[in-house]
């Protein structure tokens, strides 16, 4: 009876809970309903991502409505597989929200941030499981103005022109989008992804698709922080509160990553857009620029978060590095990275928001003798900073070999040095962490605390597990990635 | 003819590229979502203008009525309405939120008090 709703629900729960909240006000009541929220939507997303495994895509009709006049949900193998991540995000995060939140935020604000985290989570989640290109861009919105919310709690007042700058380029790359799918609605009289494709292809050599193609690329590469539309996500990771860059670290980017992928391989097709137009050769030098800019730049940074934030636009480049491939290798190489980069990330900035609560700031100054104070925070960042390297036997690692694959198969044997000499970069800027932590001596006047509290150490560790996990098993990651991109790859034309 | 049959589509070409010029152009952070908002409304006008007939009515089954415009774009314009409505409104808060931590809404003098506030750390 209500499991054939699971998609709706998926949605729908966290979505009820965030006016919930707000209405009964009560800190407590607000964390214990976000946080069942999330674990009740980590099972629904697991849940369908089994049965995607087993019998193929479901599509749901929102209000018996059917598609493609009435809004589809729809959960695939690549749409399963962002669910899970966003939901798991979730779930390890809020535990560990409880103690740092109560740090960061004052008391009469906490109820509003479970609240906006809800409407955060719906967001991301309704991007990724709606097969309607309005409805997504209504979830888009939705999740971009709790975001902004959330980044303006931060403590410093930073955080406040921060989410102002996000909230202007976030709001003009949702209406590039805007702007994109009209253009494609003019052409094609549909809304439904499906049927999109299908009628796309008659058209697609009309100026107006190419227009849209055009607004739909500019505009969610803005959201997904594709290299120079990225303005605002250093600033925005490093003045949000912990528990939010960590969360929006490890989902939001990842979620338009997805998007630009449905749009490419799917109603556009690959011909369109990587035969007929150059975009792949576009797509690859912005990629390689922004894993080797933005990697030299964040070994330059004074500040661990900051340092974090321009590696995840870094990052962010080798997925569409993987895009860019075309081919499968390269394709299942970036699918699996969203997945391996959302939890390395997510690792590192929850053990970031730690050290921030105990030192005070995630200055490189501040964390100088880490290693003694807090050994398990510095021994989690080290490994998921292994991670982030792409050391055997982690899920950075994973990736990065079917990248350079990919790579190699279409005859790009200075990309697959690339990568590798890029990974070096990533192992000088680790290293500034290593060397604060372990190698200074603590400053005169470092904080004499310890470790952090456990509830905000397991969760951390956890994340921690799965970089490892994930590196060392990986049949879901690269299993799921693997048959994702068999499915974008022969969708398209 | 072409152009002039067109001129809705122009306006909406013509406000889009004035909105997104005042988003990016001034300092003064109120003047930059008045920017915002009239790049957003191009947009509504973009969809509108071709989903209305000169004529049309609203797609009621009778015999009275031969012509009809299109309902669908008008009702994802009322939605995207809302967005922008919500949009204008939490970036406003947030400037009035800038404006008591920094006591000025010019985007300079904000980063120039970010720089002297960094050149002398806390005391």
């Amino acid at each position: 009876m209500i499991s054939e709703h699971l998609p709706a629900l998926q949605v729908v729960l966290p979505l009820i809970s965030a006016p919930l909240i707000v209405v009964v006000r009560r800190e407590a009541f607000a964390w214990s309903l976000a946080t069942a929220v999330s674990w009740i939507g980590l099972g629904i997303a697991v849940e369908l991502a089994l049965r995607t495994a087993q019998s193929g895509a479901i599509s749901y009709a929102i209000g018996n409505w059917p598609p493609p006049w009435g809004i589809e949900y729809r959960v695939d193998r690549l749409s399963s597989f962002v669910l899970v991540l966003v939901s798991l995000v979730g779930a390890i995060v809020m535990p560990y929200a409880r103690t740092s939140v109560a740090a960061e935020l004052p008391r009469e604000r906490r109820y509003l941030f479970y609240s906006m985290y809800c409407l955060c989570l719906a967001g991301l989640l309704g991007i990724t499981i709606t097969g309607d290109v309005f409805n997504l861009f209504v979830f888009l919105e939705i999740s971009s103005l709790s975001a902004y919310v959330l980044i303006a709690m931060g403590q410093k007042r930073k955080a406040l022109f921060a989410a102002f700058q996000y909230l202007v380029l976030g709001t003009i790359g949702a209406t590039f989008y805007v702007i994109g799918i009209g253009l494609l609605y003019l052409m094609t009289g549909t809304l439904n992804l499906a049927d999109l494709a299908v009628r796309v292809a008659g058209v697609h050599e009309l100026r107006p698709v190419l227009a849209a193609l055009a607004f739909i690329t500019v505009g969610i590469g803005m959201k997904l922080a594709l290299f120079p539309l990225h303005q605002w996500l250093p600033n925005a990771y490093t003045y949000a509160p912990s528990v939010v860059t960590a969360f929006l670290a490890a989902t939001a980017t990842k979620v338009s990553l997805y998007v630009l992928m449905r749009f490419y391989y799917v109603v556009f097709g690959n011909a369109l857009v990587f035969r007929t137009l150059p975009l792949d050769d576009i797509l690859l030098a912005l990629s390689v620029v922004a894993i080797v800019t933005m990697s030299l730049v964040a070994v330059f940074q004074s500040d661990l978060k900051r340092m974090l934030a321009y590696s995840s636009v870094a990052q962010i480049g080798y997925i569409t590095l993987g895009i860019a491939l075309t081919n499968a290798a390269g394709l299942t190489g970036a699918i699996a990275h969203l997945f391996n980069h959302g939890v390395t990330k997510g690792a590192l900035f929850l053990l970031a928001g730690g050290i921030s609560l105990r030192c005070g700031g995630t200055s490189f100054a501040a964390i100088a003798g880490l290693g003694q104070r807090m050994p398990f925070t510095s021994f989690g960042i080290v490994i998921a900073g292994l991670s982030l390297i792409g050391v055997p036997a982690t899920a950075g690692f994973t990736t990065k070999w079917y990248l350079v694959v990919g790579a190699l198969e279409r005859g790009y044997w200075w990309l697959a040095a690339l990568i590798v000499v890029s990974s070096l970069i990533a192992v000088a800027y680790v290293w500034r962490f290593v060397e604060a932590a372990y190698l200074q001596a603590p400053g005169p006047e470092a904080p004499r605390q310890g470790e952090m509290p456990l509830s905000m150490l397991l969760p951390a560790w956890l994340m921690v597990g799965a970089c490892i996990y994930f590196g060392i098993w990986t049949s879901f990651n690269i299993g799921f990635a693997g048959s994702a991109a068999e499915l974008l790859l022969h969708s398209g034309r | 003819m072409a152009l002039v049959n067109h001129y809705g589509y122009w306006i909406a070409v013509f406000l889009m590229i004035v909105g997104l010029y005042i988003t990016i152009a001034p300092g003064n952070l109120v003047k930059k979502l008045i920017g915002l908002g009239i790049f957003q409304t191009s947009v509504y006008l973009l969809y509108i203008a071709p989903a209305k007939l000169i004529g049309g009515t609203a797609p009621i089954i009778s015999e009275a009525f031969k012509t009809y415009s299109n309902p669908l774009p008008h009702v994802l314009i009322l939605t995207a309405i809302v967005v922008g409505v919500a949009t204008l409104a939490l970036g406003l808060a947030i400037v009035v939120r800038v404006r008591e931590a920094y006591g000025t809404i010019e985007e300079d003098e904000i980063l120039e008090l970010d720089r002297a506030a960094e050149q002398q750390p806390a005391q």
